[in-house]
């Protein structure tokens, strides 16, 4: 059985240990060399950036995110030993880990990081699908002869050098399509390699729950236990047909996956479809200057990122959930594209106003689709509103003195409220 | 009810009625069409409730009565049938069914209780005058294009008719604008419109009401109240409720200071930037005129696809000037103009622009220029 060791990166042939090195850190798969789909997920990302940059953090627990209401953003492991999860409400978070290390998001860190990462991956493949900052596909097909040695050696390096020049860790999953690799991703953080081969893949799924696949959530959860569906066996025993025409489109994903079929591309330069941002706040409220200050502070972060990635959006979207966690979304389209905040916050605005209810809300957040580049972006002017071309100026200034000076060198008075 | 009418009298009342009628609605009353008769007219009547239409026509009724079916297969079912055919249409009160017979061709069509039907409120309307055909098919085509389709700003998405001050007196004026570009008609004032209220016409409005405008002969009933307005010939009356909202003050848009003057022929100056767009695919495309003395010079250069550039023989005597514009705003304002030269008037290649016909200033157009 082809095996290699992931701190020497020997290739040999079955053993518990390395034979050069004698590291019981070994992957051992008889379909290991034959295998190209990876994917790598980086351990308690944001967590690990902040330890590897303040080593007094090292041995305490850390929890990435803000606020009382808001959610846990990344635990590092110290924190999710204590029982702290990814998304898990801050006081929550909190009573289970009160010594627990609360810091603010660093994207420009951890945007950073990630960029070196990626560097890395560009390295072995082309074709490199990030997720997000910490985690993306990477389809090896082909690479073997270019690099010497086969996809899951050059991963082994890849996780390798990540840990000696980045300070940070990442889990690898490797198998043969993208539905397999990203569960095996996750088999044994951190710092994990898991391999998932076409013979074992079905006696892999079958008593595996529905919900390990990538876009069940809670709602197609429920619906699928309706038809008592729990498990991947249970889908086993379906015909295509029936489940097509019980759940559509779905339906017929889940018949392939539950075979571990998956027929998606590992695609590079796959196309952003929106950029947006939200928040839940401290407390549920309908106090407008307050609701107005968030609208303004999540449009300028929508702005940002459209800004630092070139792009503009031609649709505004706003989010906005009640109390009892109804959802109330409103999109509006522009005649041309837009990527300035104002011009965002503006139609966000509109569209708040068009719901005329005062709340309370516990969630907003807006957003902007219908992407393009942003050299057709905001080219013109409206008639309507003369102010607004020298509104945008002021905004390309604005960004002109944080970059120089910091994000907090000039703010609106809006964003305090 | 039963009674009979020509084939091509029904089918012109029957398409104005299903095309007021909303293609996908919730309500099932409203998919269908109101018919009436009595006496020798049958009355043909659907609404969205936003608009209603009423359509009159002469007809052998034999029995008067009432019922609704669906609109839009009734007009699929006349618009089949053979020209000239006599179409004889009855219900049978005990089924619920109507019955569309022609030759030998037979249709039993589901109909709808006639007291479900929505009819429109009637409104006091506080001004009543008569407008000719052409005046109002200028009023509004001329302005049309300019209407936003932005929700954000619904008191955009419809033509603002309203009484203003022209240069030699009161007008009767239809503005519109998206924020982009604006069209601003004026036309004289008819009899008895001066206490008119402005109202801003709904974008769907303006198209159903089109069809009523097409005979030049024709005078239009026109009825304003602060949230209806009413156009009438003698078949049909079409009812709409307008935007309830204020239309933004449209006169500091438009540019009183711009000295910079070109004028050029406005088809061959269409059809070039028609042209020069071709290299462009992206939706938002801006044509850069480039204007020297009694030259311009226009351009499109769209760094994925090419670039095109076309001069043309102009009158233009001011400074040099560099401007660019959407080039589906330019062709859709150029293309307004139909007797005489297009007149543009710049200021700067940031500040709107404004365009006439010659030396007629009842219909001005104001454009905002794209950077280049």
């Amino acid at each position: 059985m082809p095996a290699v060791c992931r701190d020497c990166l020997t290739e040999f042939d079955t053993g518990p240990r390395c034979p050069s090195c004698r590291s019981p850190r070994i992957i051992a798969h008889d379909e290991l060399y034959d295998l190209t789909i990876a994917h790598m997920d980086c351990d308690a990302f944001y967590a690990s950036v902040e330890k590897r940059d303040n080593p007094e953090l090292a041995d305490k627990p850390v929890i990435i995110g803000g606020g009382r209401r808001g959610v846990v953003s990344t635990a590092c492991y110290v924190a999710r030993i204590r029982g702290v999860r990814s998304a898990m409400p801050m006081f929550q978070a909190l009573k289970l880990c009160p010594d627990a290390v609360i810091i603010k998001p660093r994207f420009d860190a951890y945007v950073a990081a990630s960029k070196a990462i990626r560097a890395m991956m560009d390295e072995l493949t082309p074709i490199v699908e990030p997720l997000s900052l910490d985690e993306a596909f990477m389809d090896l097909t082909g690479t073997a002869r270019l690099h010497g040695h086969p996809p899951a050696v050059m991963l082994a390096r890849l996780v390798k050098r990540m840990r000696e020049e980045l300070g940070l860790t990442g889990s690898i999953g490797l198998s043969h399509n993208k539905f397999l690799a990203k569960i095996a991703s996750d088999l044994d953080k951190p710092r994990g390699f898991s391999v998932i081969g076409k013979a074992e893949t079905e006696a892999f799924l079958r008593p595996k729950p529905v919900r390990l696949i990538w876009g069940v959530g809670l709602a197609t959860q429920e619906a699928l236990e309706k038809a008592g569906i729990r498990t991947f066996e249970d889908l086993h025993r379906w015909d295509k047909e029936d489940l097509t025409a019980r759940f559509g489109g779905m339906g017929e994903r889940l018949w392939y996956l539950a075979r571990g079929q998956d027929h998606r591309r590992v695609s590079a330069n796959a196309p952003m479809k929106s950029i947006s941002n939200e928040t839940t706040f401290h407390e549920d409220t309908n106090d407008p200057d307050l609701l107005d200050g968030h609208l303004w502070r999540m449009c300028e972060k929508v702005a940002d990122r459209a800004k630092a990635k070139g792009m503009a959006g031609r649709v505004v979207t706003l989010k906005l959930k009640r109390s009892n966690f109804a959802l109330v979304t409103k999109r509006t389209s522009l005649t041309d594209p837009t990527q300035i905040a104002d011009r965002i916050y503006r139609i966000a605005r509109g569209l708040f106003d068009q719901v005329g209810d005062k709340g309370p809300y516990r969630l907003l957040g807006a957003g902007i689709s219908d992407l393009s580049p942003a050299d057709g972006a905001d080219l013109s002017g409206d008639l309507l509103d003369p102010q607004g071309v020298k509104r945008a100026q002021a905004e390309r200034a604005t960004d002109a003195i944080r970059d120089r000076f910091g994000p907090d060198a000039i703010l609106k008075g809006r964003a305090l409220r | 009810m039963k009674f009979s009418m020509e084939r091509g009298t029904l089918l012109k009342a029957v398409s104005q009625a299903q095309s007021v009628v909303e293609r996908r609605n919730t309500i099932p009353i409203l998919a269908n069409v109101l018919i009436e008769a009595e006496g020798d007219t049958v009355q043909f009547r659907a609404t969205d409730l936003d608009i209603e239409v009423v359509d009159r026509a002469v007809a052998q009724v034999e029995r008067a009565g009432a019922t609704t079916v669906s609109a839009v297969t009734l007009h699929e079912i006349v618009r089949k049938l053979p020209d000239g055919a006599l179409v004889s249409v009855s219900e049978d009160s005990a089924s619920g069914r109507l019955t569309v017979e022609a030759g030998r061709s037979n249709f039993s069509l589901a109909t709808l209780p006639k007291e479900d039907f929505p009819v429109m409120a009637s409104s006091e309307y506080s001004a009543n005058f008569s407008a000719p055909a052409p005046m109002l098919r200028r009023l509004f085509d001329k302005s049309k294009f300019a209407i936003s389709t932005e929700e954000t700003r619904y008191y955009l998405n419809g033509v603002y008719m309203h009484v203003a001050d022209g240069e030699d007196g009161k007008v009767l004026r239809c503005v519109a604008t998206d924020g982009h570009r604006l069209a601003r008609i004026d036309a004289p004032l008819p009899d008895g419109a001066a206490d008119m209220p402005g109202v801003i016409v709904p974008r769907k409005t303006v198209g159903e009401m089109r069809k009523l405008l097409d005979d030049d002969d024709m005078e239009i009933a026109v009825s304003v109240s602060e949230t209806k307005v009413r156009f009438a010939t003698p078949d049909i009356t079409l009812t709409s409720k307008v935007i309830d909202g204020t239309f933004p003050d449209y006169t500091r848009v438009i540019p009183q200071g711009n000295t910079r003057r070109l004028e050029v022929d406005a088809a061959e100056f269409a059809k070039a930037v028609d042209r020069v767009a071709t290299v462009s695919s992206e939706r938002s495309r801006a044509v850069k005129m480039q204007l020297d003395e009694d030259r311009l010079i226009l351009s499109v250069n769209a760094p994925d696809s090419g670039a095109a550039e076309e001069e043309l023989a102009v009158a233009y005597g001011d400074d040099r000037l560099e401007i660019g514009f959407n080039a589906k705003y330019l062709l859709e304002i150029a293309s307004q103009v139909d007797r005489e030269n297009a007149v543009f008037m710049f200021n700067s290649a940031g500040d709107p622009t404004l365009m006439r016909e010659g030396s007629d200033t009842s219909a001005v157009y104001v454009v905002m220029p794209m950077r280049v």
